[in-house]
């Protein structure tokens, strides 16, 4: 069985974006850029399943530019056996994304695409539900447990009040909540194998998909700023402070 | 110009999130249609109907409707939806789960977890966990849209709209329900609650929200935790506030033994009132905070119970 992780390089979680001074977007020159959190779980659990003997390849794909590769080579050297990268700088918006890769589950045929549920810069948690509809396969979104049991597969996600499960006839698609699985450390060993590793480049024209962003961005803005607040010395004042001041109890 | 608004529900009764979309709506303009898709979901489409500003309820009541399965849901909403000039739901975990696949199938892009109408083909949403808003503008002829309903009040329950069956039966055939475990608490569900009492890795243990869990009664509030606490396995992650949890925006917002992680902020920052309570007084929590306290949470807890 082979499972197809889509993977994206965001600016790294720990860093705070600036929006630019002409507001036209975030400002991400000379930032820390890092395999989104969602997509590193979804490598894992695609790695797991192989350890297990249930997967037998495991395939990193990344849409975007040439740095790209550099996140394709993380997930390589946490296990993932090849990569592809399709180049394009036109930075896609969801639908052309999942339209790429429906065009890649089309010539790899997977049985799984495991996939982060967002990514920490667009905020989006579309595309691996659009790829899952174009595809014509089922969804478990919001992982937090995957079972493969023969032709299915049983997914437990995690929703507002709770957990659901499902169960989805293979081939599926199935993205990544971050109870999912803790990703484990790249080891110095395996980074260097990960060098010689193959990356397949193809590019949008070559699947035959026009990127086409339908969504302006007409402005982008810092969002209001809190006015500073005031330290209270003691439980009683802060009481005091809410029940006079804020009037909230 | 007529507006699809997607019921949120349990077959039983409607959520209040849809009285927040139907706001988001309105704020739009038009005719607005409210498709409830259930099984045996009579009594949510009488609520439903009553909703402000809806001046028709459609009922697709069918078995394959019964768990929200996305496949089936995200079927039926693509082939319904071509008649209409938006489409809107809840960002609720139901919400982001079908209405990509219909976005999908109608060969139109989402515009996912709206905070603010400007017109009727331009929104704001908030990305990089809510550290920039884009203005955004759909060419689509169909808007699909998600709304962040902490960013937008109930409508009123004064209308009467006409309800309506539908016989649009839907049924992928590759996905079933198993089964859930759902969270049952007393207290009120985060998104709705007017306080909520949040703890972070500070508290410790599981054990120790029993602090937070006294003081929430008292206070009529809702329980949540930062990721980090729901990381290290103290509480379950439906009670995480964040980036990746639930987005919250109550009245009052009391963070204890939170130090403010950029994913935390993104989550409750659009609180009105928020506390914070932490022994580090270089904490980032410090400042979003309204009302500040520096103390052992172990004290200032129990202190705080005792003197509401």
């Amino acid at each position: 069985m082979k499972i197809l992780v889509p993977i994206k390089r965001v600016v790294d979680y720990n860093v705070k974006v600036r929006v630019k001074s002409d507001n036209t977007d975030v400002d991400l020159s000379n930032l820390k850029m890092s395999i989104n959190p969602f997509c590193e779980i979804a490598v894992e659990e695609a790695v797991r399943l192989k350890e297990a003997g249930v997967a037998s390849e495991v395939i990193a794909v990344s849409i975007g530019e040439k740095a790209c590769q550099e996140q394709i080579r993380t997930a390589l050297a946490l296990g993932a056996d090849r990569g592809i990268q399709i180049e394009t700088d036109a930075k896609p918006q969801p639908l052309a994304i999942a339209k790429m890769l429906a065009k890649v589950v089309e010539a790899e045929q997977p049985q799984i695409v495991l996939m982060g549920k967002q990514t920490i810069d667009g905020d989006n948690n579309q595309t691996g539900q659009m790829l899952a509809a174009l595809t014509n396969m089922p969804q478990g979104t919001f992982a937090s447990e995957v079972k493969v049991d023969g032709d299915k597969v049983e997914v437990t996600r995690e929703v507002d009040g709770g957990l659901v499960t499902v169960a989805l006839n293979l081939p599926a698609v199935i993205t990544t909540d971050l109870r999912l699985n803790e990703p484990r450390y790249a080891s110095l060993p395996n980074i260097m194998k990960a060098k010689r590793k193959p990356i397949a480049v193809q590019t949008p024209e070559e699947l035959g998909v026009e990127v086409a962003n339908s969504l302006d961005v007409l402005k982008v803005e810092a969002p209001a700023a809190r006015s500073a607040g005031v330290m209270v010395e003691s439980v009683d004042e802060l009481i005091e402070k809410l029940r006079t001041t804020a009037k909230v109890i | 110009m007529t507006i699809l608004v997607i019921a949120e529900h349990n077959n039983d009764a409607l959520k209040t999130d849809t009285h927040k979309v139907v706001a988001a709506a309105s704020a739009i303009g038009g005719d607005i249609e409210v498709l409830v898709a259930g099984a045996n979901c009579g009594a949510v489409a009488e609520q439903a109907a009553k909703l402000a500003g809806v001046s028709k309820v459609l009922v697709a009541d069918n078995a394959c409707y019964e768990h929200q399965l996305a496949e089936n849901l995200g079927l039926l909403v693509a082939d319904l939806g071509k008649g209409y000039s938006h489409i809107l739901a809840a960002a609720s975990t139901t919400g982001k789960n079908f209405l990509p696949r219909s976005a999908a199938l109608l060969d139109v892009a989402q515009i996912s977890d709206i905070i603010r109408v400007d017109s009727a083909d331009t929104f704001a949403r908030p990305f990089y966990a809510g550290n920039a808003i884009a203005t955004v503008k759909s060419n689509d002829a169909i808007k699909v849209i998600t709304v962040r309903t902490s960013a937008f009040d109930s409508v009123e329950e004064t209308g009467s709209a006409s309800v309506e069956s539908i016989d649009n039966v839907q049924d992928a055939g590759n996905s079933s329900y198993v089964r859930s475990e759902l969270t049952v608490s007393e207290r009120p569900e985060l998104g709705s609650a007017r306080v909520i009492i949040s703890g972070g890795r500070g508290m410790q243990n599981g054990d120790n929200f029993k602090m937070l869990e006294e003081v929430a009664d008292k206070l009529g509030a809702g329980v949540g935790a930062s990721r980090a606490a729901v990381d290290a396995g103290f509480v379950p992650n439906d009670m995480q506030v964040g980036q990746t949890g639930k987005i919250v925006a109550p009245e009052l917002y009391v963070a204890v033994g939170i130090s403010g992680a950029i994913q935390h902020l993104a989550g409750m920052k659009d609180s009105k009132v928020i506390v914070a309570i932490n022994k580090d007084p270089e904490a980032p929590i410090f400042q979003v905070a309204d009302f500040g306290l520096e103390a052992d949470l172990f004290e200032a807890i129990p202190e705080l119970n005792s003197k509401l």
